[in-house]
């Protein structure tokens, strides 16, 4: 099996890197948008700001066949700021439009607590159990660094933590994933969820 | 949000000094075998700080962290001896997710802000040493491993270094470290409440009890603690497991229904 990291100049893809190896995984740098045809699976992480990250992804021409990909069945990972850009806008500095690909918003944390959200924080089921939280712990604790997060908890949200208010910080619909935590910095139970979207069908 | 407890390993040379005495570790100096066994018992987070710092050894330091990032998944953070950017980078490079800047950030405020611009707020830790004037008015800020009383004040310097966009405060006592009989809690207290950033209390953990003060009497966000946990008299899961019984919050991993998750 193979797993594609996506490179588009959003920060340190190590970490992810590593632990997909870790794990058995055949990992490849997404360095130009046709090398995504010879992967089985698809994480975009990314550190940053939003605008940047989205102009980043148009000059490379990642945009289109990302959404092929999806298209096709490909299970698609968004990490962090990767999860963020799944949705339709985004408001970090501008209002900018994202993937689109779910529905949703990401607003700066409207919070009297400190931002950035940034420590361990439990991950709450919401619904039944998702596959990509099969076998871990029912509200494990998940490393958080973020200033800004999905706004409302839409329909496709599988989990939430609680920071002021509840957050919707993981997102599945069909093939396609989002978590606004780190799974590669959360430890055993972090490498788990990483593992599940590893072995998705 | 849980309060978290990070053991701090002291490197030379590629190899943890001071030594390390828990059980089953085959060598006591090997930073992978710490560091696994760190995370294991459920530390937060890991410090690794270069004790030599010289520029030749810059590279050793980048080639642990990049070992121990390899099959340990939690955040580390590298500090030591760090002047430049281009020290800044390498670190996070090697696969550290901070990094903890301390005399330079003195000399060179500069440097905080530009490592913050680049690299992001959570990425740069500022290291504060501090020690109570002998007026007793408050504290000054010491650098050079505690030996330079720089003459800047602790609140002032703190404010700054927030306003700089550091992600969060190490803030060691030099009144308390290596006491084993407590935390500085004025003087963390005192930090905690002039900013907003996480602060992480170092310096004098040496019971449960102690952690247990520091987050309800210091307003830390954090504790480190180096021989505490490195000689076993205290292991991270009793602390941890200490602090939840009053009431605090903090990551215990095996509590789910599941029962505790392993991995490969």
């Amino acid at each position: 099996m193979s797993v594609g990291i996506i490179d588009y100049g959003m920060g340190n893809l190590k970490s992810i890197y590593k632990a997909m190896e870790y794990l058995g995984y055949r990992v490849k740098i997404i360095e130009t948008p046709d090398a995504l045809l010879n992967v089985d699976r698809i994480i975009l992480p990314g550190v940053g700001a939003f605008p940047r990250a989205m102009e980043n992804l148009a000059a490379g021409g990642f945009i289109n066949e990302m959404k092929l990909a999806i298209d096709q069945g490909k299970p698609f990972l968004g990490i962090c700021l990767g999860m963020q850009l799944l949705f339709e806008k985004g408001y970090e500095d501008r209002e900018v439009a994202g993937l689109g690909i779910l529905q949703g918003e990401v607003k700066r944390l409207d919070t009297k607590l400190k931002i950035p959200h940034m420590g361990w924080n439990r991950l709450c089921m919401r619904g039944r159990t998702h596959p990509l939280f099969a076998r871990i712990s029912s509200a494990p604790y998940m490393y958080f660094v973020h200033s800004f997060a999905l706004s409302q908890l839409t329909d496709d949200v599988i989990g939430y933590t609680v920071y002021g208010k509840e957050l919707g910080v993981a997102v599945a619909r069909n093939n396609v994933f989002g978590v606004q935590f780190h799974p590669e910095k959360s430890g055993e139970e972090g490498l788990r969820i990483l593992r599940n979207f590893g072995e998705m069908v | 949000m849980t309060k978290r407890i990070i053991p701090c390993l002291d490197v030379k040379a590629g190899r943890v000094v001071k030594g390390v005495n828990f059980a089953d570790l085959v060598d006591a100096g090997d930073p992978k075998e710490i560091a696994r066994a760190y995370n294991l018992m459920g530390a937060d987070e890991l410090i690794f700080l270069d004790i030599m710092a010289t520029l030749e050894m810059r590279d050793t330091i980048c080639q642990v962290v990049e070992e121990v990032a390899n099959q340990v998944f939690i955040p580390l953070t590298v500090g030591g001896g760090i002047r430049s950017v281009d020290d800044l980078r390498k670190i996070l490079r090697a696969g550290a997710d901070k990094t903890a800047i301390n005399s330079a950030a003195v000399n060179n405020p500069e440097l905080i802000t530009a490592g913050a611009k680049i690299f992001g707020s959570q990425c740069i830790v500022v290291a504060i040493d501090g020690q109570r004037r002998r007026d007793n008015t408050g504290w000054n800020v010491y650098t050079h491993g505690g030996t330079r009383n720089t003459g800047l004040d602790l609140l002032t310097w703190a404010s700054e270094v927030e306003r700089r966009g550091a992600g969060e405060i190490l803030l060691t006592s030099i009144d308390a470290d290596g006491t084993g009989t407590g935390f500085d809690l004025e003087m963390t207290r005192a930090v905690s409440e002039i900013v907003q950033i996480p602060v992480i209390a170092s310096g004098g953990a040496g019971s449960v009890k102690d952690f247990l003060n520091v987050f309800t009497l210091g307003g830390a966000d954090a504790a480190l603690a180096a021989s505490l946990f490195h000689f076993g008299q205290l292991s991270v899961a009793q602390v941890k497991t200490g602090l939840k019984k009053s009431g605090i919050p903090v990551r215990i991993m095996d509590e789910g229904p599941n029962g505790k998750v392993k991995v490969r």
